[in-house]
């Protein structure tokens, strides 16, 4: 057995960090870092260079753009931009229709859409979720007729990740109603401009404004924005939804949160004492980080398996509940260090008046933020659904 | 034994409930909450006449509680109601008011006409008195204070603003009338403002107040306390409504086994919330206080966010929204956890603290 990685794994990783260390740009480092909202130019600037360096669709094969890495390669790649405060990659295009595209689209398809993801000419999000689909998604109610070479679509999407910055949406819609729920889904791509189309944003529990709902009134979409056949988009979809998701654990994003957390500890001082020097939090730290490094272990193992090609099985739930509980225990003990001075608004006052440090003053902003982890991607109560499903046979 | 409420106080829980469901719904307290001057004039003037701040003081104070007890039973109703009025630091302040005998300022909080805030928080003291380090000394008549408070809770507006700061003499409580602020609201929507003092004068009230300050603190832990158990209740009858009508793979939530357990185990932590603020009311007054207020804002503390945090959970993406209640319950819960010590300072001050008189 060799926990370590190898050596030209570990080159791998040198060369990583020499790329984010030149070019990461410092000014959407520091937002990053500050847990701040991140501008649509921002991200596109960052996708830009990793396209530029033939880094940005990392899950695609070499032919279609991708840079030909294993799994344990992204694994190093995701887990040195979350150490190195790099924005975290927008998945719709690249992690979800990408993939789809390549596996299930027409070469008309493939030649149209993949290129405008990676140069940043599309903005892909995702319309899976409506008000009464949610973890049972197969009940969803969007409908898509054809009608001679179009498809006419009514219905409304929800929960709808950065739907304000993009131009195209992905959706699952209802193209029949025989048989089972499952049965009559269609897997269909929607250009957001198109007249019909409505998006509203929805504000979520710290003040942001991240997700929205998406409303279709006759909107008309060519036959040819079909991907797959008719019909085939529960196969589609599960193809997306389970397709190798190399960053599920959060690894990185936990790392670098409890390194964040001991340089605050070491420094705050309360009721007379360092933090860092306070048992109770400095046991619930030294919990989290054998939490953080088991699953570490976990996750490797895991992708050991699926460099020898073995199916990733339970696994991807299980690192999907585990890592996001992690994620979520970290932002809890890092907003309980601030305690009261986490709360001020950061938005209502400005960095020089806050009594905190500047990258910490969302911390419960950020808090609440983090309980969507285990919300969404299937909720973790569905995880736990799915793999007991495995264990139990039925 | 009889764990009932007196007659009296049921009629005051009644007619807090009452007024509460008819005036005042999560949009009005949105509207009020999350901008200056973070409160409701009018909705502050209705309290004062329902007798909140009356309750707040006994009757040779001029009100007709002071009893722990009955500020249990107006914060739990604070709490269902998710009420952003800052009366936490009119509650401590009002009682330091009259312990120092300034009856002519009790009186105009008691009426509603005056508001008091404590500031006792600063950016590195989060409860311990002993730690304090904004300084006062003795100008002429008056006195003047330096050092900056954080967080103060009910500040902006309050025009009677208790500052607890160090002199020769020990820690001692201000008055301070115009302090200039900069306020902002918290994530749960409550006013609050930092201070900086540079020589800002103040008026004493008592050069040595600490063991004055110590107890009203308990008094508010138990306030906070109170409210947690208030504002639980009330989103676990939301969380339990919405598994029950919400619809996915063509059933209840609620018919999912593994979801009505966690309702299960919400209940009884809540309801051995609510028994941990019965003791500490009881023990107020008595040797016990420190010990039982400090066990209640331990308990209070670990069960707040946790409820909390399965409330959304069980709402799904819903619960993750601004428009719908649960997540402004939410938001109160984790920063009552903060307000007055957290579940770690109140841990490790039980642990210090001689145990009860069955161990000694
Ligand atoms: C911030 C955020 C961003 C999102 N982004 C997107 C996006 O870009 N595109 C998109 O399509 N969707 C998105 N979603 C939607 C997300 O996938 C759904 O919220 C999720 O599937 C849960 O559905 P729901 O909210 O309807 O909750 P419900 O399905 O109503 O579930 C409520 C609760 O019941 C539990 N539950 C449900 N069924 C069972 C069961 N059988 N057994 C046990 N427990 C169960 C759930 O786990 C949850 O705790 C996003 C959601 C959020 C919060």
């Amino acid at each position: 057995m060799d926990l370590e990685y190898t050596a030209e794994e570990r080159a791998f990783r040198d060369e990583v960090r020499n790329f984010l260390r030149k070019e990461l740009p410092d000014d959407i480092a520091a937002k990053v870092a500050a847990g701040k909202e991140l501008a649509k130019a921002d991200m596109e600037r960052w996708h830009a260079m990793l396209n530029a360096r033939g880094w940005l669709a990392a899950t695609w094969p070499q032919e279609h753009g991708g840079p030909g890495w294993s799994a344990v390669q992204r694994h190093i790649f995701s887990e040195e931009c979350a150490l190195h405060d790099a924005p975290r990659l927008v998945p719709f295009g690249l992690t979800m229709l990408g993939p789809v595209v390549i596996r299930f689209g027409t070469q008309a398809q493939k030649q149209e859409i993949l290129p405008r993801i990676l140069d940043g000419r599309d903005w892909w999000c995702q319309g899976f979720s409506e008000p009464d689909a949610g973890s049972d998604l197969a009940s969803l109610r969007t409908r898509a007729v054809r009608d001679g070479d179009v498809y006419v679509v009514n219905g409304q999407k929800t929960w709808t990740t950065l739907g304000q910055h993009a131009n195209r949406i992905f959706c699952l819609v209802r193209t029949s109603t025989e048989g089972n729920p499952q049965a009559g889904i269609s897997f269909l791509l929607i250009d957001l401009d198109t007249p019909g189309v409505e998006v509203r944003p929805i504000r979520l529990i710290d003040g942001g404004c991240e997700v929205n709902e998406v409303f279709f009134t006759d909107v008309g979409v060519p036959a040819s924005n079909l991907v797959g056949e008719e019909n085939q988009g529960w196969t589609i979809a599960k193809y997306l939804l389970t397709h190798e998701r190399t960053n599920i654990a959060g690894i990185g994003f936990s790392t670098k949160d409890l390194a964040r957390y001991h340089a605050l500890a070491a420094t705050m001082r309360r009721d007379g004492r360092r933090l860092s020097e306070n048992p109770l939090y400095a046991a619930r730290a030294a919990e989290l980080e054998a939490d953080l490094e088991a699953l570490r272990i976990t996750n490797l193992r895991l992708l050991a398996t699926a460099r020898d090609g073995a199916a990733a099985g339970i696994g991807s739930s299980l690192l999907k509940i585990k890592g996001t509980q992690i994620r979520q225990d970290l932002q809890s003990l890092f907003r309980s260090v601030l305690g009261p001075l986490a709360a001020p608004d950061a938005n209502g006052l400005a960095d020089a008046e806050l009594a905190v440090p500047a990258d910490a003053a969302r911390a419960a902003a950020a808090y609440f933020n983090h309980r969507k982890l285990s919300i969404f991607g299937g909720s973790n109560e569905i995880q736990r659904n799915i793999v007991a499903k495995q264990l139990f046979g039925d | 034994m009889d764990f009932t409420l007196s007659e009296e106080r049921r009629l005051l829980s009644e007619s807090l409930r009452r007024y509460f469901s008819d005036n005042y719904d999560l949009a009005r307290r949105n509207a009020h909450a999350n901008g200056a001057p973070y409160h409701a004039a009018s909705v502050w003037s209705d309290l004062a006449g329902l007798g909140v701040m009356g309750g707040f003081v006994s009757e040779a104070d001029g009100g007709f509680g002071g009893g722990a007890a009955v500020v249990a039973v107006i914060f739990e109703e604070i709490g269902r109601a998710l009420c952003a009025e800052p009366l936490l630091g009119t509650l401590m302040g009002v009682r330091l008011l009259a312990g120092f005998g300034r009856h002519d300022l009790v009186e105009a909080i008691v009426s509603g006409e005056s508001r008091a805030a404590l500031a006792v928080v600063e950016p590195q003291v989060a409860c311990n008195l002993d730690a304090i380090e904004a300084q006062a000394r003795q100008a002429g008549d008056g006195w003047l204070l330096s050092g900056r408070k954080s967080a103060v809770y009910g500040a902006p507006g309050a025009d009677l603003l208790l500052v607890a700061a160090r002199s020769e003499a020990g820690i001692g409580l201000f008055l301070v009338r115009d302090a200039e602020l900069a306020a902002t609201s918290m994530i749960d929507g409550g006013g609050v403002a930092d201070i900086v003092m540079e020589g800002l004068p103040a008026e004493c009230l008592a050069a040595d107040a600490l063991p004055a300050i110590d107890d009203v603190l308990d008094l508010g832990r138990i306030a906070l306390g109170a409210e947690a158990v208030g504002a639980m209740d009330r989103l676990i009858e939301m969380t339990i409504d919405y598994v029950r009508q919400r619809r996915q793979f063509g059933r209840a939530l609620s018919s999912f086994q593994e979801l009505r357990h966690r309702v299960v185990d919400m209940v009884m932590e809540l309801e051995q919330c609510r028994s941990i603020i019965i003791r500490a009311a009881a023990s107020f007054g008595t040797p016990d206080q420190a010990r039982h207020a400090a066990m209640a804002k331990n308990l209070i503390g670990r069960m707040g966010p946790r409820i909390a945090e399965e409330a959304i959970q069980l709402h799904g993406g819903i619960g993750m929204t601004w428009e719908y209640p649960v997540s402004h319950y939410a938001k109160r819960l984790v920063m009552i956890d903060h307000q007055l010590g957290d579940r770690h300072d109140h841990a490790l001050r039980l642990a210090a603290m001689p145990r009860g008189a069955e161990a000694a």
